[in-house]
């Protein structure tokens, strides 16, 4: 098992922000809209270096959605901020018309996904997204794991033609990937790679599949550990060359069990190489109030679930 | 493309034939609402914006139109055809199997003309105000213009949109609405009452305008006002009046011709009631 450490910890959204501010350096047809949540999104230094390059639209998610499909006409590459809860579910017919069926090249950028918001409870929580937005044709999804990688990624959608649903968190996670990595869109990155379980993990849970990576190989099982961070486009050579050495899946992610990262891989396996898996995330349930780790423990996204699966997986696994 | 008065006449009445060929054909489609807009879009495609048929999304350098109220697909078509995006002929593939000209219009089908897709309902004064920002941005002077229905404003986003616009100065929009009065399942006043739409528009801080849609030369003299009012810091909205399914006898001002086909029978007393101006497609 590859030794991954971390000197430092930042919430992915403020590399959102980071990477706003150097997408709009680069590209001057980059534009941002926010629905009255603009330090939540860290675009601020964005707004204080392009200040004619911003739109605050208050609290009107579905007209910020429509504004920002008219802006591509013209040539702009809009960005758009708020909470994932109102940058999808909110606006899914804005985004299915104005944006996706429209094939706008609109940037969907929503933080505060998942569980992890914690205290707000589950109507400022998401559990749905990767689901809804995958469903929709030509969308691109994407969930990084740390602030370089959504600083990385931020970057890497402003430079790609099309509507790309942009996922991320509130909460302090370890840095662990490098500050000057290559984003490819579609590309699964091999974090650690190994032979007896493939373990596929998405945003910052691909932190928790390390930790229990770390503790697996003590127990004497050595796995391989991917990162997925498109879910759509997925990555089908990575996943299946993965499987066909391993036998057997867990995958990781703080979303509904339905319709997120883990229904795409046993989507693609089940027509392709069906194989024993195992599920960590929230079992078709909302969220409640609580501290982010208080919730990680409650509802089993955390590198003591992902051990678990792995060894019940393992027992599952054919033999030849 | 700056046709006059006598000569846009002439123009509605053959996209008025169209509109109810063209539903008669598929035995789909709503032919109250494009009859009672026909004199707007063909004043608008004919006379008021500056635009090119050699299509480019962008639009940059030329005023552009966004419709919002998808449902009246026929007049759009018939409009751009006449207007040149792409041949006649096609307005027979209309809603059918294959067909660039899908039941709502939209940018999936690459029809010339389209920029965005419509049909669920009010969204397209939101993204005419990002084309309008975009045009300000691009320092691109020319303007952008939409059409929404009147039953259309029940829906929320465009109450969003109208506090938007005013509060970022975005004076290069001219909006209109079709107030016939009518929606689907019957007169608004009875479905969901409008009230003042002027006084409402205004308080959101529109500079408000009315015309008779049916009146050619009224709307050909609103529309050169309205481009006269721009750049003023306002965005304008022009309250149009219309009857619903104006030019064919039967279906003036009635909600029950919103989304019907005529039968044969229908079709020809229609088509006998306006005149052939520029040879059917």
């Amino acid at each position: 098992m590859k030794k991954y450490t971390y000197t430092d910890k930042k919430d992915t959204r403020s590399g959102f922000g980071a990477g706003l501010l150097e997408a709009g350096k680069r590209n001057d047809k980059v534009v941002a809209l926010c629905a009255d949540l603009i330090g939540s999104l860290k675009m601020a230094d964005f707004i204080k270096e392009f200040p004619e390059r911003f739109f605050q639209t208050g609290i009107a998610e579905a007209n910020m959605m429509g504004i920002a499909a008219g802006l591509t006409i013209g040539g702009k590459i809009p960005f758009t901020g708020t909470f994932a809860n109102f940058s999808t579910g909110r606006v899914y017919d804005q985004i299915r018309q104005s944006i996706a069926y429209s094939d706008k090249n609109v940037k969907i950028c929503a933080s505060h996904a998942g569980l992890t918001l914690g205290e707000d409870g589950a109507t400022h929580q998401i559990l749905e997204d990767i689901g809804l937005m995958k469903m929709l044709p030509g969308m691109t999804v994407i969930n990084p794991c740390d602030y370089n990688q959504t600083k990385a990624a931020t970057i890497a959608i402003a430079e790609y033609e099309g509507p790309v649903y942009l996922r991320f968190g509130r909460p302090v996670v370890p840095i662990f990937t490098d500050a000057d990595q290559k984003f490819e869109i579609g590309k699964a990155w091999m974090v650690n790679e190994g032979a007896d379980v493939s373990i596929f993990a998405t945003g910052h849970l691909v932190w928790e599949a390390i930790q229990a990576g770390e503790q697996l190989a003590e127990m004497g099982i050595d796995a391989e550990i991917i990162n997925i961070h498109t879910i759509k486009p997925l990555d089908a050579e990575a996943v299946l060359k993965s499987v066909a050495k391993t036998g057997c899946v867990v995958t990781a992610e703080e979303h509904n069990r339905l319709g997120g990262l883990g229904d795409s891989i046993a989507q693609l396996l089940a027509v392709n190489n069906p194989t024993p898996q195992e599920y960590v995330a929230v079992n078709d349930s909302f969220g409640e109030s609580g501290t982010p780790e208080q919730l990680m423990t409650k509802y089993g996204l955390d590198a003591k679930h992902i051990i678990e699966a792995v060894q019940r997986v393992i027992k599952r696994k054919k033999t030849i | 493309m700056n046709k006059n008065v006598d000569e846009l006449k002439q123009v509605a009445s053959q996209v008025r034939r169209d509109i109810v060929r063209m539903v008669h054909g598929c035995q789909s489609g709503h032919p109250g609402g494009s009859l009672g807009c026909t004199d707007f879009l063909v004043a608008l495609y004919f006379n008021a914006m500056k635009h090119d048929p050699a299509f480019n999304m962008d639009g940059i350098g030329e005023d552009l139109f966004f419709l919002s109220n998808g449902h009246i697909s026929p007049v759009f078509y018939s409009v751009l055809a006449h207007a040149g995006y792409f041949d006649k002929a096609e307005l027979a593939t209309f809603r059918k199997l294959n067909s660039r000209l899908q039941g709502h219009p939209t940018t999936h089908e690459h029809l010339p003309g389209v920029r965005i897709a419509s049909g669920s309902l009010g969204q397209g004064l939101s993204v005419a105000i990002g084309a309008a920002l975009a045009k300000k941005l691009n320092g691109d002077e020319r303007l952008v213009y939409t059409l929404h229905g009147d039953g259309e404003l029940q829906e929320g986003q465009i109450w969003e949109a109208a506090m938007f616009a005013p509060h970022h100065k975005v004076d290069n929009l001219i909006a209109t609405v079709d107030v016939n009065g009518q929606q689907i399942d019957g007169p608004t006043e009875k479905i969901m009452s409008l009230l003042d739409l002027a006084a409402k528009w205004s308080a959101f801080g529109w500079d408000v305008m009315t015309m008779n849609g049916n009146d050619m030369a009224d709307v050909v003299q609103t529309l050169a006002e309205a481009k006269s009012r721009t750049g003023m810091g306002k965005p304008i909205v022009i309250l149009m009046a219309t009857g619903m399914g104006y030019g064919v006898d039967f279906m003036m001002g009635s909600h029950k011709w919103h989304g019907v086909a005529p039968n044969d029978e229908q079709l020809a007393a229609a088509l006998a009631q306006l005149e052939e101006s520029l040879g059917d497609y």
